[in-house]
């Protein structure tokens, strides 16, 4: 009688425990990565989230001729004009300290909104105006209800009087809640209601541009003439060892390699996207290298030989069909590569990108800053607002690194040729 | 002036420099001088001999079949006589061999040259992943053949006529050249070949990947294109050597044992070797 069940003895039963073992380790290793994973994205969000509101608060100023001269907009004093028109909403505060208390609730921007309001609009001359200007960071915590009022007053960052203030605002409609466009339209500050994250976008973006336009064609350069025409010997073994040495080496290293021989000697300006492109090009180079050598590799060697039995010189056979057939391969690596660049602080802090850029930079030229210092920085600042600015930085550089991967795979499912 | 018309073949296929103009080659009357000559042919990788001695004689106009057990030189050989060999670092030649009577391992040859006018078709069909238009032309292109767009779909044409693949694709030369079956990929790798205008034709078992229906096609076409093109074949079924062949070489551990009419070499090998091996004994 043949038994072909479990019971037929060669140890299946202890096979198959051991089998299913691994399994469930396998599925608990993915469980627990997906776990933190949600977390991270959760806090991240939650934390970020509140930054598409901006509370906005509702001033009545005076723009009568007699307090702005509509020939000369620029020359008024539009910060006494805010001040006026919120001591008039308040007449019950008197005290200096309270005084202070009252003008701290607006932006200290507030002044320079009304004054391009005016300017913008200059039929709103002539009488008195109710305009919405950026609430303070603190009274936009309040009114986006992050204060917690259970607290005892001193461990508040917003006071019992302002709290009553700013009730009263809300209550006549004075206090609202509106889309944050200046988050994405306004360069860095020093007050986080208006500071903005355009500047060190602007600053990745330039940044990357030169990191791509040096590393992708001397990358792929190198992959092709090492893959393809270098003679085989100890040298090129030697250059291969120490390429892939390059890739591991700490990105900071190169920051200071950049320091000293592009800002050092070479003297070019510091804190500018061509410096921070160049120190992240040199970066990345190595990582394309190898994966367009891998890409390259992988094309079936019977197209070079088709075309150079036709007659083709080496370099027409690479360039019209190994290199299109690569392609795909070494775009990936490439748009690998920017994604790691993208994320990069530590090179950047050493070639003086960690300045704090209020413009928005135009040329590769220009000072500026990039996306994960941004994130460096206001994570680091006092101010409880930054918090949300923070999170709400990250969770732009999450989308971009997320979108380029998205570009790579595009990419890669156009470009593929079946063979 | 067409290479194929002196009676001298000295220096008359010009290896050096640009490849001859493509003219569809006439037909002449065969001549008794071998045009592909080898002689002490011996081909190394690194430390390894792999070819010994080599004397062979390949007449022009014929189709001439190596013959021989796996491993034995007769592949190694056939990539001798358009320095395919070269790719490969390690790979060395020492001796002569001459097509035309123009040394072809001579430092003044350019191998580009040499490639453009012995052309190869190999053992797995190798279409490039392109258009099987573009296929075609893409030698037409690099060597600057053809002078006008009419001109070059003529060419296309009559090389796909060549090949015995114009009736079937005609209507879809746009389309990828692996959109097509095994048996026409290999006639358009012909095509392909054919339309540069080589003189002589290398196939590295060019039937090994096909079926028998497509295989028979792939015969008749080479059947056909012999009066036109030297052609040099290898092939492990030695049914086909006989069917197609003029002139059989029997090769054997690296040395070539026997050479003749292919008719001569089937029904009354010289060799004890080569009677094993057509009988099955060895190999």
């Amino acid at each position: 009688m043949i038994n072909f069940t479990q019971e037929a003895g060669f140890g299946l039963r202890r096979r198959k425990r051991a089998e299913a073992r691994f399994q469930w380790a396998g599925r608990g290793a993915i469980l627990i990565s997906l776990a933190f994973l949600v977390i991270m994205f959760a806090s991240i969000i939650g934390n970020g989230a509140g930054v598409i509101w901006q509370s906005q608060i509702a001033v009545t100023v005076d723009l009568s001729a007699e307090e702005i001269d509509p020939e000369n907009i620029g020359d008024a004093s539009f910060n006494s004009l805010v001040k006026k028109g919120l001591r008039d909403a308040f007449p019950e505060v008197e005290k200096r300290k309270e005084k202070k208390r009252l003008y701290g609730l607006v932006s200290t921007e507030a002044a320079f909104e009304v004054e391009r309001q005016i300017q913008a609009n200059p039929e709103l001359l002539g009488g008195m105006q109710t305009l919405w200007v950026t609430a303070s960071d603190d009274a936009d915590l309040y009114i986006s209800g992050q204060v917690d009022t259970d607290l005892p007053e001193v461990k508040r960052r917003v006071s019992d009087a302002e709290i009553a203030m700013l009730d009263k605002l809300l209550e006549e409609g004075l206090a609202r809640e509106t889309f944050n466009r200046g988050f994405f339209t306004n360069g860095d500050s020093r007050e986080p209601e208006i500071a903005g994250i355009l500047s060190s976008l602007m600053g990745s973006a330039l940044t990357l541009l030169v990191c791509f336009a040096l590393s992708f064609p001397l990358g792929i350069g190198a992959a092709i003439y090492l893959e393809e025409f270098a003679p085989k010997n100890r040298m090129s073994d030697l250059i291969e060892v120490n390429i892939n040495n390059l890739a591991a080496v700490p990105s900071i290293v190169f920051g200071l390699l950049g320091l000293s021989i592009f800002l050092g000697y070479m003297g070019l300006p510091r804190s500018t996207p061509l410096v921070g492109g160049m120190v992240l090009a040199l970066m990345t180079l190595p990582t394309i290298i190898i994966a367009s050598r891998a890409a390259l590799r992988s094309v079936p060697p019977s197209f070079k030989e088709a075309a150079l039995a036709l007659g083709a010189t080496p370099v027409q056979a690479i360039f019209h069909h190994v290199l299109p057939v690569a392609m795909p391969g070494m775009l990936t690596g490439a748009i690998v590569g920017m994604a790691q660049a993208l994320g990069e602080t530590a090179p950047l802090l050493m070639i003086g990108m960690v300045a704090f850029i209020v413009d928005v930079p135009t040329s590769v030229l220009e000072p500026a800053t990039a996306l994960p210092v941004q994130i460096f920085l206001w994570a680091d600042a006092p101010e409880r607002a930054f918090t949300e600015k923070t999170a709400a930085a990250i969770i732009v550089l999450l989308t971009f690194l997320i979108l380029m991967n998205l570009i790579a795979i595009l990419l890669r499912r156009k470009l593929e040729t079946r063979f | 002036m067409d290479q194929t018309l002196i009676q001298t073949p000295v220096a008359d296929a010009n290896f050096v420099g640009q490849p001859a103009t493509p003219t569809p080659p006439e037909k002449v009357s065969e001549m008794e001088q071998s045009f592909i000559q080898a002689r002490k042919a011996n081909v190394f990788y690194g430390e390894k001999q792999a070819l010994f001695d080599i004397n062979l004689d390949i007449e022009e106009k014929r189709v001439t079949a190596l013959i021989g057990p796996s491993g034995c030189g007769k592949s190694t050989f056939l990539r001798a006589i358009n320095r395919m060999n070269d790719l490969i670092p390690i790979c060395r030649f020492d001796g002569n061999l001459t097509i035309a009577g123009q040394e072809i391992y001579d430092p003044a040859v350019d191998v580009v040259a040499l490639r453009a006018q012995v052309g190869m078709v190999f053992q797995k069909p190798n279409p490039f992943p392109k258009s099987i238009f573009e296929n075609v032309a893409y030698g037409l292109k690099i060597h600057g053949m053809t002078s006008s767009k009419t001109e070059m779909a003529d060419r296309v044409e009559w090389s796909l006529k060549s090949a015995g693949l114009w009736d079937e694709v005609h209507d879809r030369l746009d389309q990828p050249g692996n959109s097509l079956s095994g048996g026409q990929q290999q006639r358009l790798c012909i095509a392909r070949t054919v339309a540069v205008a080589p003189k002589v034709i290398l196939m590295d078992e060019p039937c090994s990947a096909l079926d028998p229906i497509a295989t028979a096609k792939v015969e008749d076409l080479i059947d056909s294109l012999r009066k036109d093109y030297t052609i040099v074949i290898v092939t492990h079924s030695m049914q086909q050597a006989a069917r197609i062949s003029q002139r059989t070489a029997f090769f054997h551990l690296g040395k070539l044992i026997e050479v003749g009419a292919t008719k001569d070499v089937f029904t009354n090998p010289r060799e004890e070797q080569t009677q094993n091996y057509i009988t099955g004994r060895i190999g």
